[in-house]
């Protein structure tokens, strides 16, 4: 989509919108600017800040996302970023979105935010919600209350960015609903900063409050005290009054025995005693966010008795309907795909081209691509739908909340298991997801072990061995359950084994102890059918796909030369495969299939074409049909039960795809971390291959 | 007046703030999250193994790890 852009000569106004976690803010965010940043529903979803633009009433806004946090004292790296941006980014009006089901915890960041700017805005999202729970909120009390314009609004709805330009028109149209709302704290407080308050109401202090400045000069954190140290210059530090003004602060705190920590009790429980008086006064009703719904509902969704049933349930539910469903859409793709190269084919030999192009263009590149295409969409079109129905509902946080325990146990943080979840999506994906995790050394773990999950890449492969080798390949609903739950287990295995090797990681490399943990567990909420649809098809579903066919494309190509290049009178690939053999018989493998894998580090998704192609030797991928033509190929070429398990489980656990290898390399920053990322599922799998393939040597 | 940690709470059971028995980041955390003296908490559900509990905490209900909650002391009941 095209979207107008201002002119150079025009006027943008910089607009930073702030807000707690898990208030919508992305929500109304994309509602506005038209963009499509991914929402999520738990905190931290947002970890470096988007930004867009749009336009209102013949103006031009540029908005910036800032990370959800509840408070801007830099506690954590969003923190930072979020008070950073606020404070150096000059953006002209700040709009602090609210959950309106959750007031009073919302209104804290708010006095924090009107504490830097006068120049703000308060939008109150999730209007609906709180309707639906009986809350009402006086709007215009709040107005008069806090002195800054406000405005109610559920950004689901549609006239949400309408209100939204208004707030945004009211909060830098000059338009001021009175002073906004100072903050007094306890009188020994309120005496250190005087001093130096007045020097700094004297001074130019490029856009930051005098009072603010002087908290945070008298606080004196060293990361932020550098920080406007660059903002306002050293000559502005220097100055000698505001030097004695501080130095007399500091003798009051010092008289008045007031430590540090004292001084931030003070003002925290200032801002969190305001807050709660200012919601007393607005919000009429029942004033839970947390209702007796989510109540009922967590007591069987995290019970002790159905928490983890319900959990495996669901999931072994999601590949049940994942694998019935994609069945028979993926062999009309297949047929209108290979329909189609029949066309180009024709087209291409009709231009002239020459035989060596069109058999390196169609049967390389194309077949391959149209070979991912078909046997991967289905399964994504049905499995992401459905895994962001639950991310929507607020179900995830749920998954972390009962998986903390264990998790702990192996010395790693909770929301590793979001970033699991996320890795059965894409690994790459998993990996970035990490970044919610605070602790670095967590982090890491998290991100080491999230190939143990298979992506959307490798599950299609492990649907359709299970199918042949061990269910059968003729339809019915009993074979498609059994295969679900055959998957279950094996996934099982992968978070199994996730779970070994973190626990063995923070025994040796990464030792430590775990880190605190606090994760919110947001109200469950009705899921937005028209945009999870939307959102999983075209963000997470075409782009997984279009990636899988940028790296099949030139791996067709390669693929085709490997196979039609002969040296010695056999071809490279099987020279190649002959090489290899050794190391794959005694993984129970053949060196065809380990080839193979090594040929699909661009993506796991082409390792069985690629075997199919080198066992037919012709050079030329099949047709991939029905499961019952690969059933065939296999068998013709020794393949037995014990050699699908070990495939299967080698698929588990191998080094992760290019693409999540370049993550790990950007998230990590260290070359070391990414060989070990590779390192250990290739061990792991080659360990566990050799054990299976014995132990089925010895007894079948 | 009878205290508790916060971690002894059972679900169902309502008290109020009144000390924070920790230093560092961690009581940044804490008070981030809303637990601030005189705040109402009431613990309103553990997770399968028992740890973490969740609590309502200023409208949100928010899971706390045994051994971080252990140092939030309280007093039983809640001001009206």
């Amino acid at each position: 989509m095209t979207r107008p852009a201002p002119a150079p000569a025009e006027e943008v106004i910089t607009v930073a919108m702030a807000g707690n976690p898990n208030v919508g803010k992305s929500t109304l965010f994309n509602a506005v600017t038209g963009m499509k940043q991914h929402t999520g529903n738990w905190p931290g979803k947002t970890v470096t800040g988007a930004e867009g633009r749009c336009r209102c009433h013949g103006k031009w806004y540029r908005l910036v996302d800032l990370p959800g946090t509840y408070s801007l004292m830099a506690h954590s790296a969003e923190e930072e970023v979020a008070r950073d941006f606020l404070c150096f980014g000059a953006p002209q009006a700040v709009c602090v979105v609210c959950d309106a089901t959750c007031l009073e915890r919302n209104l804290c960041l708010l006095l924090q935010t009107l504490e830097i700017t006068p120049q703000v805005g308060v939008c109150l999202n999730l209007m609906d919600e709180a309707e639906k729970r009986h809350l009402h909120i006086d709007l215009p009390r709040l107005e008069a209350l806090t002195g800054v314009p406000v405005t109610g609004c559920a950004a689901r709805r549609k006239d949400a960015p309408q209100k939204l330009c208004a707030l945004l028109e009211r909060i830098t149209g000059g338009e001021t609903s009175g002073e906004p709302i100072v903050l007094r704290y306890p009188e020994e407080i309120e005496h250190a900063i005087a001093p130096v308050w007045r020097v700094l109401r004297q001074k130019d202090c490029r856009g930051l409050s005098p009072r603010w400045l002087a908290m945070r000069l008298i606080e004196g954190e060293p990361g932020l005290t550098e920080a406007l140290n660059r903002h306002l210059g050293e000559a502005f530090m220097r100055d000698a009054g505001l030097f004695a003004a501080l130095a007399k602060a500091e003798a009051t705190l010092a008289a008045g025995n007031i430590t540090p920590e004292k001084w931030q009790d003070a003002i925290v429980t200032t801002l969190a005693g305001a807050a709660a008086r200012l919601a007393a006064a607005v919000v009429t009703g029942d004033e839970k966010s947390y209702s007796a719904g989510d109540r009922r509902r967590d007591a069987v969704l995290t019970g002790r008795r159905w928490g983890y049933p319900i959990m495996l349930g669901l999931l072994a539910f999601i590949f049940w309907l994942t694998i019935s469903g994609a069945n028979l859409p993926s062999f009309l793709l297949a047929g209108a795909l290979f329909r189609l190269q029949e066309t180009l084919s024709g087209g291409l030999l009709g231009l002239g081209c020459p035989l060596w192009l069109h058999d390196a263009l169609i049967l390389g590149v194309y077949r391959v691509a149209a070979w991912v295409v078909s046997v991967m969409l289905p399964p994504m079109a049905i499995f992401f739908p459905l895994f962001t129905l639950l991310e929507d509902m607020g179900y995830l946080p749920r998954v972390a909340y009962n998986l903390d325990r264990p998790l702990k146990r192996c010395g790693a943080c909770g929301k590793q298991a979001l970033t699991i979840c996320m890795g059965f999506g894409c690994n790459a994906a998993g990996v970035v997801g990490c970044r919610i995790i605070d602790s670095p050394r967590e982090r890491l773990l998290a991100i080491l072990t999230n190939s143990f999950v298979p992506c959307n890449g490798r599950f299609p492969t492990l649907v359709n061995l299970i199918l042949i080798f061990f269910v059968g390949t003729a339809a019915g609903a009993e074979r498609s359950l059994l295969s679900a739950l055959m998957l279950t287990g094996l996934i099982l295995l992968g978070v199994g084994v996730t779970f070994g090797v973190t626990r063995l990681l923070s025994r040796t490399v990464l030792r430590g102890v775990p880190s605190s943990f606090t994760l919110e567990l947001p109200p469950y909420r009705r899921p937005q059918w028209g945009q999870v649809i939307v959102r999983s098809v075209f963000d997470r579903t075409l782009f997984v796909l279009g990636r899988a066919v940028t790296a099949a494309a030139p791996a067709g190509l390669l693929l085709w030369l490997l196979a039609n290049v002969t040296v010695g009178g056999s071809s490279i690939l099987a020279h190649c495969a002959g090489f290899l053999e050794p190391l794959g018989r005694l993984m129970g493998l053949d060196g065809v299939i380990l080839l193979a894998f090594l040929l699909g580090l661009p993506a796991n998704e082409i390792v069985v074409p690629i075997m199919l192609m080198s066992y037919l030797s012709q050079g030329v991928l099949q047709q991939p049909g029905s499961p019952a033509e690969m059933q065939g190929v296999f068998l013709a070429n020794g393949w037995t039960p014990g050699t699908a398990l070990c495939v299967m489980l080698f698929m588990l656990m191998h080094w992760p795809c290019a693409t999540t290898l370049m993550t790990i390399r950007k998230e990590t920053g260290s070359a070391k971390w990414t060989v070990l990322a590779a390192v250990l599922p290739t061990l792991c799998g080659i360990t566990a291959c050799i054990i299976v393939n014995g132990l089925y040597q010895l007894f079948v | 007046m009878e205290f508790l940690h916060l971690n002894d709470m059972t679900p169902g059971r309502t008290a109020t703030v009144t000390e924070l028995k920790t230093q560092g980041s961690m009581r940044r955390r804490l008070l981030d999250i809303g637990l601030v003296p005189g705040t109402p908490v009431e613990c309103v559900g553990q997770s399968p193994g028992g740890d973490p509990k969740a609590y309502l905490i200023r409208g949100a209900a928010i899971a706390i790890r045994q051994e971080d909650a252990e140092s939030v002391i309280l007093r039983a009941g809640v001001d009206e």
